[in-house]
């Protein structure tokens, strides 16, 4: 399968094998009015198996979203045809507005338009907390 | 301005200054009778108290400040749906310190983040009471005259007793200190209390529903209540709210210099007859806690004496 070089946008490489879709739909890939192109099940010689994405415009990325679902993940920058930067992610230390707590005694419950917060607890087994009521986040895509 | 949300807020070596302070306000009370002239403290009681919410402005008014507030949420705004946020917002415009209890946990921080002045938690739900923690802290240093190397066992409903959660984690910051926890299966300590302050300390702990087995080897048993607020069910709350009772009959296996703490009200898990026993400490904890609670009003309003 042939999938052409791109002369700006990014490459979301080492994606976790199977997490594109959701990748793919969590970053609203589907509303680009450019070309995206999802390849399921690479070969890799560090993962066995990978995802990658590539879209054909550089975007805004959110790093904090893309590293708390799937921290292995590298954003390639590409421009004119050449590789511009690359992120390693990492998990975000803090999160906001992705995970909902489903502790119905914390305040994030109830509290008129209160932000979801989660921090990172133990960044080893991936857990984070919501800083109201210290409950376990929901388990994320790659723990 | 710092708040109090969580006790692990304040370092060993604060902690230990409030000891000090409040060692100090026992010694010398007139020193400190007008510390606080012309300073309002704001209770913010959202879900029913008699002593903390008592303690607290038993200790302001000691201080010389004056009290504001209201002690049923039904008596406040939020029952026509104000947020927490917009409830602090308008405290913060008559007080200087707010004292704030909440059934849903998060609630003192969501102030504390939304005003400039103190927030001290008075209780959220079944996640922190730090002020308890501090109470309970004078108690052991001036019962056992230390707070480290000593065993401690907590008995009853570790899941939902948010002085446990605060308890253990300001105990485990020092050496020699050793838990025994002591509930039924259901009303064990929440996993994070286990994974993140006693394993990830290396604290010396161990898990039980035997009572009396526990008794003999410990220095300080810190019996709670199964809280019947904190269940969604009353079937689990009667089956398990007599789990453990404390009697005089009990204390006999007891070691001579262990002292017993409450943090009160109790139901029926410590026998009436104990109250006798010079080892019982839960009324002496009540006062320990307005003493602690006039030295946190003075550090956080920065009194200086």
């Amino acid at each position: 399968m042939i999938i052409g070089q791109i002369k700006d946008g990014i490459v979301l490489d080492h994606i976790t094998a199977g997490k594109s879709i959701e990748i793919y739909e969590i970053l609203g890939l589907g509303k680009l009015d450019c070309t995206v192109a999802m390849i399921q099940n690479a070969d890799s010689a560090k993962m066995g198996k990978k995802d990658i994405i590539k879209v054909g415009k550089v975007i805004d990325l959110d790093f904090t979203v893309l590293g708390y679902i799937d921290p292995g993940i590298t954003v390639n920058v590409i421009r004119d045809g050449k590789l511009f930067k690359r992120e390693h992610l990492t998990l975000p230390e803090k999160v906001t507005g992705i995970i909902r707590c489903r502790n119905p005694r914390c305040v994030s419950s109830c509290e008129q338009e209160l932000v979801q917060e989660f921090r990172l607890t133990d960044p080893e087994k991936k857990i984070y907390r919501c800083v109201y009521c210290d409950s376990e986040a929901p388990s994320i895509i790659n723990k | 301005m710092r708040d109090l949300i969580d006790i692990m807020e304040l370092s060993a070596e604060e902690i230990d200054g409030l000891i000090k302070t409040a060692l100090d306000i026992i010694a010398n009370p007139g020193k400190y009778a007008e510390s606080c002239k012309r300073k309002k403290l704001a209770t913010l009681f959202f879900e029913p108290s008699t002593r903390t919410r008592l303690s607290f402005e038993a200790a302001m008014l000691e201080l010389g400040g004056s009290v504001i507030g209201f002690s049923d949420a039904a008596c406040s705004s939020a029952s026509k749906g104000e947020s927490v946020a917009d409830t602090a917002r308008v405290i913060e415009c008559y007080a200087d310190i707010i004292a704030m209890r909440h059934p849903k946990e998060g609630a003192p921080l969501v102030a504390a983040r939304n005003v400039d002045i103190p927030v001290i938690n008075a209780g959220d739900g079944g996640h922190n009471h730090p002020t308890q923690t501090l109470a309970d802290l004078l108690t052991i240093y001036r019962e056992k005259g230390r707070v480290d190397n000593l065993t401690i066992g907590l008995c009853g409903d570790l899941k939902f007793g948010r002085t446990v959660h605060s308890l253990i984690s300001a105990m485990s910051r020092y050496t020699g200190v050793k838990f025994v926890l002591i509930s039924p299966e259901e009303l064990r300590v929440p996993r994070y209390i286990v994974t993140d302050v006693l394993e990830a300390r290396g604290i010396e702990y161990e898990e039980t529903s035997d009572l009396d087995a526990a008794l003999p080897k410990l220095d300080v048993l810190y019996m709670t209540r199964v809280q019947k607020e904190r269940f969604f069910n009353e079937q689990d709350y009667l089956r398990l709210k007599d789990s453990y009772i404390l009697t005089a009959e009990k204390m006999k296996t007891a070691p001579e210099k262990m002292i017993v703490m409450h943090p009160l009200p109790r139901v029926n898990e410590i026998s009436v007859a104990v109250d006798e026993d010079p080892r019982a400490c839960y009324f002496k904890q009540v006062r320990n806690g307005k003493y602690m609670r006039m030295a946190l009003i003075l550090k956080l309003l920065e009194v200086k004496i």
